[in-house]
């Protein structure tokens, strides 16, 4: 698309963007060594705060077993709510009024509230309500803050992956005389389920990063919150946030790329439908549209 | 039944909410309208650097960005953004890390908005002369924006729920104050339930009315 707003460049307008390039990549390099030269004055350039990191206890002290609470964190969110979304989405689609209603205000109430909401109060309710033991608590509050969120997210997945497949897939499962749960647990879902595979991964990315917010809020030893012990530690604060930022980066790097080679396979697919939910679908469902699905307008041909 | 609410400032609290996401959403609006006229530009190294500013800032969690700026930003590099208070400051680096964050989905949002202007208008703009900027400028951004108001909408509704990472770095908006009012008094339920309805009243009306807007203004075709 982007090479329809502008010619093929001819000699003078090859010259004049490689003068633009220069004189963006000076700025851009100008930048960069505006922030080494601030690092290098405040000291955070010098081998003691950087050698941690290639020594394998801080890895193994503060580092990994935080990268590790974070994906336990995430994956028990995930199983948790993929269910129960399954169970909302389709209720959303119930042929019942009641039903349909009570399922979509349940989905687009904890679809408004923000996680951190979510977290707190499921921190405070354990810590009164039940016997979880402190340790626990912080995973725990975690898990449920984001299982409620999710959870109403994965459920207009489900719905979205459902209304995605052709109507005739529904038709001719009650042509060949099914009844609707029939249809719906042999016909519709196993289709949809290969549909929002690439959705289900991209909202995995958005899991990830919300953890971090249980270990800032809560105390929960995810990866954010153990850098902020290895950096009482060592005194490294910059060095250590580099080194947080880039696994976040990494770790949902290869997600997003996982979630968009699944979406490609399965649109070129000739064994399904052709239905498929992408990353694009996943971050307007994350955006509460509560005043019903005006997504469609510009992103129309996501399905 | 709601004795509890007294002594504490539940509306200036949502005002702050309201305030880091007016801010952030005009910063990242511009921010992030540069960024998609960099990654559609001719200009390689724009084009690479407006996609690895997009692809490094949405795999962060907020988080950290909003967490780096307090301590990494304000105390080691001592950029205070010219604040002399420590509620001010907080206020404005949040607002900062919250538009940087925001200003990748926004990018997003908008390029998206700009594949769906048909080609023939692009075609059409370079074919009475027009150079790069004119047809991005005159023709097709404003065509796009009207088609990604209701995309934006969803941005902006996640930007209202986001501001409340900025609680991590002490800034007393929503999030903040429950967390106070939790912690010190006993009715968990009821005051759970009072910010759940904040921000459903601050999220459900601007959904309504930029959906209106959006469903309004959209070019027909």
């Amino acid at each position: 698309m982007s090479s329809v707003l502008y010619d093929t460049p001819g000699p003078r307008a090859r010259r004049r963007n490689l003068a633009l390039s220069v004189a963006f990549g000076v700025l851009v390099v100008l930048l960069l060594w505006w922030m080494w030269q601030k690092m290098d004055q405040k000291d955070q350039l010098t081998s003691a705060l950087w050698k941690p990191f290639t020594e394998s206890e801080a890895w193994t002290t503060y580092l990994l077993p935080g990268l590790a609470n974070t994906l336990k964190a995430a994956a028990l969110a995930m199983v948790i709510a993929l269910p129960l979304g399954a169970v909302f989405g389709i209720a959303r689609l119930s042929d019942h009024r009641w039903v349909r209603v009570a399922a979509g205000t349940m989905v687009e109430f904890f679809r408004a509230i923000p996680v951190l909401l979510l977290m707190l109060f499921a921190n405070e309710f354990y810590a009164r309500s039940t016997d979880v033991t402190s340790e626990d608590r912080p995973l725990y509050a975690v898990v449920t803050g984001l299982v409620l969120y999710n959870a109403a997210v994965l459920a207009e997945v489900v719905r979205a992956g459902i209304l995605a497949l052709p109507k005739g897939q529904t038709e001719a499962a009650y042509a060949i005389g099914l009844r609707k749960g029939q249809t719906m647990s042999s016909i519709l879902l196993p289709q949809a389920v290969t549909a929002m595979l690439p959705a289900i991964v991209s909202q995995l990315v958005v899991i990830v990063k919300d953890t971090a917010l249980g270990g800032v809020m809560i105390g929960f030893t995810e990866l954010l919150n153990s850098r902020g012990t290895l950096a009482a530690n060592y005194a490294n604060v910059i060095p250590s946030f580099i080194v947080v930022a880039v696994m976040f980066i990494v770790l949902n790097f290869l997600l997003t790329s996982f979630a968009s080679w699944l979406e490609q396979r399965l649109r070129r697919s000739k064994r399904s439908t052709g239905a498929v939910l992408g990353a694009e679908k996943v971050d307007d469902l994350n955006a509460a549209e509560v005043g019903g699905s005006y997504g469609t307008g510009a992103g129309g041909a996501s399905f | 039944m709601f004795d509890f609410l007294e002594g504490y400032d539940v509306l200036g609290a949502f005002w702050m909410t309201v305030k880091l996401t007016a801010l952030s959403a005009v910063g990242s609006l511009v921010w992030g309208t540069l960024l998609a006229a960099m990654r559609v530009s001719p200009v390689p190294v724009m084009r690479g650097f407006g996609t690895v500013y997009v692809n490094v800032v949405r795999n962060i969690p907020l988080t950290v960005i909003v967490l780096f700026s307090s301590l990494g930003l304000a105390d080691i590099f001592g950029m205070t953004l010219g604040a002399s208070d420590f509620d001010v400051q907080g206020f404005r680096l949040a607002v900062l890390g919250l538009a940087g964050y925001t200003a990748a989905f926004v990018c997003e949002a908008l390029r998206s908005g700009i594949n769906t202007v048909p080609l023939g208008q692009a075609e059409a703009a370079r074919a009475i002369g027009l150079g790069f900027h004119q047809t991005l400028l005159l023709i097709v951004l404003p065509q796009a924006f009207r088609a990604v108001i209701g995309p934006l909408t969803n941005v902006l509704i996640a930007l209202t729920k986001n501001t409340t990472v900025a609680a991590a770095i002490g800034v007393a908006e929503a999030a903040y104050l429950m967390k106070t009012m939790i912690e010190n008094e006993a009715q968990t339920l009821l005051i759970g339930a009072v910010f759940a309805f904040g921000f459903v009243v601050l999220t459900l009306p601007t959904g309504l009315l930029l959906g209106w807007l959006g469903k309004r203004l959209a070019v027909k075709r």
